[in-house]
Order: C-alpha cells, then structure tokens, then sequence
C-alpha cells in the first residue's frame, strides 16, 4: 500500500472530522491516534451545541457549523444524539443585561441574528424552575446538545467508510521533514514503523504543543481538564442548556432526568498517563452555582464527577490554519470548552486549505503566528 | 488532625489491621458504611450476640468468634466512624459522608478493607423482582431475622449457597431446592486439592451443612446449565437442564449466587494496578505481601485484595497493620516480622485449604450467551448492544460505557463491570487482563449534591 495523502495526528472529533473531509474531497488518509478513539476531550465533553456566546472571530465557523448540525445525519449517517433545546445564558445583573444588548447589537453588524436577548417574562416561562431575581438572559433559540462519544464515534464510522485508515493505540513519535521524498513531505514515527505522507495535520489536543515546538513554532497551551458532574434521574424541569453570565456553568438535563452541570472548572491534568484529579473546591464552586439557580438541585444526588483532557490557549481561541514555519503542516487544536460544536466544520477549512490553498472561511484570527515571540520576527 | 492511618471498612480485615496498628501507637480512623463494627461476615454481630443468643448459634461458631474480634477492636483505642460512606480517596486524603455531611479526613496511610462483592449473576430473568442475591437474603437473615418463604429455589455456585441454605434452615425456614451449576467434572479435580483442605475445617462445615440439607427435605440438582428465570412482571418459575431434561421449578423466590470476587470500584477509583485471575476469573487488585498497593501511600487486605474468606482476611490486615506501623516508624522490620510470623503461618495453611473450594467452585460461563439479556441493569443495557459495539470498534470497557452507557448508572458498574469486560474479551477474543475495566470516578456511590457543594476539606 501506498503513502497517504494526509496523515491525521489525534482521533479526538476534529482528528475524525479532519479526515472524513480530506477523504470526501478525495484524498488518501491515515489517522494516528495514541490511545483510543474519543478517550478525551472529545468522548467525555458536555456536548454542547452552542453558537451562544462565542468569541466574535469564531462565531462565522460556529453558524457554519450550526448549519451542518441540522442535517448531522447527511455528513455522517447519525443525528449524534443532536437536540436543539436552545441554549440559554442567564443575566444576574442589570449590567449583564446591557452588555447583552451591546453583544447582539455587534453581532447584528456583522450580520448575525442567532442571539437574541429576552426579558425577565419569558425567561420565566422557559426556565420556570429558575430562583427569582434575574432580570433576563441572553438566548440562542436554534443551540442544544448532543451525544459527544456518539458523535465522534460516527466521524470516525464514516470516514472509515470512505477509505480513512485508523490507527489506534499507534502514538506518533517523532514527526520529520522527509529529504529523501520529491516534492518534501514528511516521516512520522511510530513505535510500529513509520508512516509517510504529503501532508500532515496537527489534531493532538492537549498534546499538540509538542509537535508545534517540535516544528519550531512553540505555543502557550495549558492541558486542562474541565470537570463535570452528572445527577441521579430526577423528575423533568429544564429543558434548554443554561448557562449564566455571574459564574461560569454549563446545566442540561437529558432524556432520562439525569442532570449534567459544568461549566470549565478545572481538575489537574497529566499528559503523561492522560489521567485527571478532580479539585473538590472548585466543583463545590459550581454545584452551588447550580443551587442557587435551580433550587431543586438541594436534592439532588450526584452519582459521578468526571474530566477530560483538554487543551487550552490564553485567548480562549483555538489555532486553526497552517503552520508558520514548516510546509504541508496543518493544525487544529486549542478548543478546550468550545470545540465540540466546531467539530463539523474545521476539519472541512482544513480539507479547504489542503485541497486549494485557501479556506472558504477567514481563518486569520486563529493563525498559529500571533503567539511568536516579537525576537523571532 | 491527620492520622496515622486511614481504615476503610471495619470487617474482619480491617478491624484485624486497626487492632494491630493501635498496638503499635499509631493513630488510627476506621470509616464504615455500617452502624456496628463486623462488616458483611459478622453484620450486627454485637447486637445478635448480646440480644439473641438462639440467632447466634444458629449463624454458627465463627460468627462467635467475630463477636471477639469486634470486642478487641472496640478496646483497642482507634477512633471508630460508623455510618460514614467513603466516596472519594486522594492522596493522603479520604472523603467521607458522615449523615448528610460530606467531610474528609487526612491520612499518613490509607488501608482499603472493603472487601468482596457477589459476582455479577447476568442470567436471563435475573432483574425480575422476586430474584435475589445470595448476599441480599444474608443481610436479611443476619439484620433482621427474615426468613425467606418455603418454595424458595437457590441457584448457583459457591460455598455461599450452601452457607445461607444452612442458616435459613437453621432459622426454621424451607427450602425448595438448591440447583447447582458446578460441572460434575469439578469435583474430581477438586479432590487431588482434599489433602490439604482436610484440617481447616472447610470441608468438615461442607459435609455438615449437606447432610443437614438432605435431612430437611431439600431436592440437590447438580451438574444444571442454562439457568432462566420467566415471570410476567416478577419471577414465578426457574428453568434450567439437569441431565439432558429441562426442568423447571414454580417459585416465587430464586436466590442467585455464583460466588464473591474483590470489589474492585474502590481500588479502581484510586488507580491501583490490577492483574486478571484467571481460575478466579476476576481482577484482583496487585498487592505485595504486607497490602501494600502500587500506588504509595495505599494499602489493600482481606476479600478486597483477593477471595480468601474471613479468617484470612483478619490475618491479612494485622499483617497491614503490623506494616503500617513498621512504615510510620513505630517498630522496626524485626518486630514486625517476629509479630508477623504466626500469623502469616496461619494465612499459608488457609490460603492451602482453600484450594479445593476454587476449584470445585470456580466460576463457569459468566458470559450471558442471549443476546436480549440485560447486563447493564441501571441503563438496561443488553449483552447484544455490548457485542454491537464491539464490532463498531469499541475496544474497551471505557469506550462500550462512552457509547451505551453502560456502567454510568447509580451503581457505576458494581452490577456489570465485570460481565462488560468478559463480553468485550470473548468478542476480540483475548484475555480480560488486555481488555481492563472501567475507569471508577468519585462518588464511589451516590451522594448529595448539597452535602458536596457545602463541604470544607478537614471538616472531620
């Protein structure tokens, strides 16, 4: 068998996504994936389906994205669990309230209307199991959620079905420029022998720093390794994903009552043995946020607290584009809280840039260049 | 106040490892579920003792010496927590609810003596009501003096069966039949193990509970396969095939027991390494020979770190204890080894008798072959969606619970962790030491929102 085309690196969601894309455009790919399918960040999320409250520059590749969400069973045979419940921010605050309006008003100049600011009226009526006092929220009517592991699981279905060769429990080790190969290329290193291609695209997640600094181009992640807790079943009340500007939270109640509360507190990530520790402050932090908001949760049960491993960059935005030194390289990583709902639509700009040199969507805010250093310049 | 040392469970094994400790000086906690010292051998053992003497003799003499033992340890100085649920270990650090306040509690050493769980009895019909446990009906007979009605059937394996046949008679109660899976072929390969189990009194107890059966009435069918129990909305009958004939038998109680393995969830929790036995056909948790864990700072005794009953069990956590002591600087490796040594003669001649009963009970067919039954009872998942994933490439455990759900209900896996990994072993066709177990995520069980959100570390 010949080289691949491309050669993904991680089979987290935007790894799976990546190559279902490059293989619809008719490319030869290879996945690298050091343990198994989904077994961080992408398998263990909240799952939220969210256009609400994204940083400007992202918001043109989450509507696109949101799109592609409303037929997720045309791209990969699975509606992935998706449920469009809306997605709603809470107010604390009558400053929130004005920084609501200031965010829907900017975003209508750039030619969104997905969010939408509602009154303490119908807040009430779509969150009648709210505590009083809140003055409105913020809203995006057509967000909800979805089955994380059951959507990566299908990325990594489909693009199997198309040619796409997974590797798991195949880690890459080194990653090279390949002299020995017209046209460069590269080589990268496995502990099962080497794997060689045209193109290579970073998806590594908390682990993609290595191979950047490894290329020459260091970046400032942090692995994290937000926390979630999910409740015993209790008796329906919520039915839209709440969030709320006074605290970071993440609320959803599933199909079967259960209840799942995040919100991007952090445990303790090792990249090492890819295990999490759970800081029990800071979740207390959260479940009384949770409280506070709903106080039906005082009885609550919590039967599990988890975390994944995610990697995240100073500016709360991921990298997505090509490499600043090294030719052929791509990379998409950095999305710790915010990826899931980018999962349809990044690894497609990568399979733009690989295909035609140029994306459809404007990718120069995520450009792995604005963390050089001003000596390197 | 930091302790010297942390003790989960007060059964046999860690009463035995707090009495030893505190002989040593150490400061010792001993956290436990229950409301009295005794753990699932020796359950409300005191109050039965002290009130009912007629109940004690009938539960048998080594239910008298676990009063003994619960009076050492009452005098022996550890500061004693019942009622107190262990739902999370760090390091150096065990997170209890204690009524409805969560609290921690730091410590030198953690010693785990939560010992043993009944194997997962994933039959067809197995969560009707009206089938219980073989350990269920056991809290019953010993807490409260229940007695099960006359046409209940007990089905299975396991020197439980016959344990709890014994006590129910003894109570006065009836049976209907005991319907047993060992393959007649057992027990001869148990007997090239009878030398070394004569002398340690198993088989003496084996003999006695049998012929005690047979007096009262009771019908044996051995070598049976293909247990199933039907019912409409809780179980009415139990069929299975007992020398080329299927039988069934009109009941309204089947007992189900196929014998006890480690319970794992807390060892799992705490990330210690585990190796697969295979004649026991379970995890066991790795452990030196003192109950030290592979993760530093932990350690492990009695059914916990490996099925060897309770009188081993109690020997193993004064080993624990003895080298607690001998790792917080309290004695020297001589002393400890000089304490040890009876002791650990004791557990060799024990660990030897046991022979015989691990073979003639070993663990058969703990793969449900039908696909519709439920494996998963918290999610209701079926043992043909765990093969569907399988073959979609699930590969593990962790990957099958991600997809299904399975193993993510209240019990988080208690009830199905290991049939999950047997399935996932039998489908890939490899050793479930390749193929793990789910990872355990803190609460062990559940427990109160409130209780967490409200809690203060060191609040014990």
């Amino acid at each position: 068998m010949g080289s691949p085309d491309v050669v993904v690196i991680g089979g987290g969601l935007h790894g799976c996504a990546t190559a279902l894309h490059c293989a619809r455009a008719g490319l030869q790919v290879e996945l690298l994936e050091r343990e198994a399918v989904g077994r961080h960040a992408s398998g263990v999320n909240a799952g939220g389906v969210r256009q609400l409250g994204r940083h400007y520059s992202e918001v043109p590749l989450s509507v696109l994205a949101m799109q592609m969400w409303r037929s997720i069973g045309d791209l990969v045979d699975d509606d992935c669990g998706f449920q469009p419940s809306g997605q709603i921010k809470v107010a604390g605050t009558e400053a929130h309230m004005e920084a609501n309006r200031a965010r829907v008003a900017r975003l209508q100049t750039m030619g969104f209307a997905h969010e939408e600011v509602i009154g303490a009226d119908e807040l009430r009526a779509l969150l009648p199991a709210l505590s009083d006092g809140h003055p409105g929220a913020l809203i995006s009517r057509q967000d909800g959620f979805a089955n994380p592991y059951r959507t990566t699981t299908a990325f990594r279905r489909k693009a199997q079905s198309l040619g796409v060769r997974i590797h798991e429990g195949r880690a890459a080790t080194a990653l090279t420029r390949d002299g020995a190969r017209e046209g460069g290329g590269f080589r990268i290193d496995t502990a099962q022998g080497p794997l060689r291609a045209a193109r290579v695209v970073n998806c590594a997640g908390a682990w993609a720093g290595t191979i950047c600094a490894a290329m020459g181009e260091p970046v400032p992640i942090r692995a994290a390794a937000p926390m979630m807790t999910i409740t015993a079943p209790m008796a329906p009340f919520v039915s839209p994903v709440v969030g709320f500007s006074g605290a970071p939270l993440s609320f959803k109640q599933f199909a079967n009552g259960t209840v799942m509360i995040g919100g991007g507190y952090s445990g303790e990530a090792d990249l090492d043995t890819g295990l999490t520790r759970l800081r029990h402050d800071r979740l207390a932090v959260n479940l009384r946020t949770a409280m506070d908001l709903f106080p039906v949760m005082a009885g609550a049960r919590i039967v599990r607290h988890w975390a994944g491993v995610e990697g995240e960059m100073p500016d709360a935005i991921p990298v997505i584009g090509p490499s600043s030194t090294t030719e052929g390289l791509f990379h998409a990583f950095g999305f710790s809280a915010h990826g899931f709902q980018l999962g349809p639509v990044v690894g497609l700009l990568i399979a733009d840039l690989i295909q035609q040199g140029r994306s459809r969507l404007n990718l120069a805010d995520f450009a792995i260049s604005r963390f050089r250093t001003q000596d390197e310049t | 106040m930091k302790q010297d040392l942390v003790i989960v469970g007060a059964g046999p094994a860690g009463m035995g490892a707090a009495i030893e400790a505190r002989r040593a000086g150490l400061s010792v906690l001993v956290l436990d579920e229950q409301s009295a010292p005794g753990g699932q051998i020796y359950r409300q053992v005191e109050r039965v003792t002290l009130t009912e003497t007629a109940r004690a003799d009938r539960l048998g003499p080594d239910y008298a010496h676990g009063a003994a033992l619960v009076r050492e340890f009452r005098d022996s100085g550890a500061e004693y927590l019942p009622g107190a649920m262990v739902w999370q270990i760090e390091a150096g650090k065990v997170w209890y609810l204690s009524g409805d306040r969560a609290a921690s509690a730091d410590a030198g050493q953690i010693l785990m003596a939560t010992g043993a769980i009944e194997r997962p009895m994933t039959r067809k019909g197995w969560t009707l009501p009206g089938v219980m446990s073989a350990g269920g009906v056991q809290i019953l007979l010993k807490s409260s003096g229940m007695i099960p009605g006359a046409d209940t059937v007990l089905a299975g394996s396991g020197p439980l069966l016959y344990l709890i046949a014994g006590q129910i008679l003894a109570a006065g109660g009836r049976l209907q039949a005991i319907v047993e899976t060992v393959p007649s072929s057992r027990y001869l390969a148990a007997a090239r193990h009878l030398p070394a189990a004569l002398g340690t009194g198993y088989l003496s107890k084996g003999l006695a509970m049998l012929m005690g059966l047979r007096r009262k009435g009771v019908q044996i069918y051995r070598g049976v396969s293909d247990l199933e129990v039907t019912g409409r909305d809780r179980a009415e009958a139990l069929h299975f095939r007992h020398k080329g004939q299927a039988v069934t038998l009109t009941t309204s109680l089947v007992v189900l027991h196929e014998g006890v393995i480690p319970n794992q969830q807390i060892t799992r929790l705490t990330e210690c390494a585990h190796d697969w036995n295979p004649a026991q056909d379970c995890f066991e948790p790795r452990t030196d020979d003192w109950g030290n864990a592979s993760v530093p700072g932990l350690m492990i005794a009695g059914d916990g770190a490996g099925i060897g009953g309770a009188w081993a069990a109690e020997a193993g956590g004064r080993l624990a204890g003895l080298e607690a002591a001998r790792a917080a600087g309290r004695i020297d490796t001589t002393t400890r080894d000089a304490q040890a040594a009876p002791l650990r003669a004791r557990l060799n001649a024990l660990i030897r008798g046991r022979g015989f009963l691990e073979v003639l009970y070993a663990p058969s067919a703990p793969v449900p072959k039908d696909d519709a039954t439920i494996v998963c009872r918290c999610e209701e998942i079926t043992a043909g969606q765990i093969r569907e994933a399988v073959a979609i490439g699930g590969l593990g455990p962790n990957q099958v619970k991600s997809y299904l759900r399975c193993g993510m209900g209240p019990c988080q896996g208690r009830m199905c962790g290991p049939v999950v990994t047997a399935i996932i072993a039998e489908e890939r066709g490899v050793s479930p030491d390749a193929i793990g177990y789910f990872r355990i995520r803190p609460p062990l069980k559940p427990i109160p929102l409130a209780a967490i959100a409200n809690a203060e570390p060191g609040d014990g």
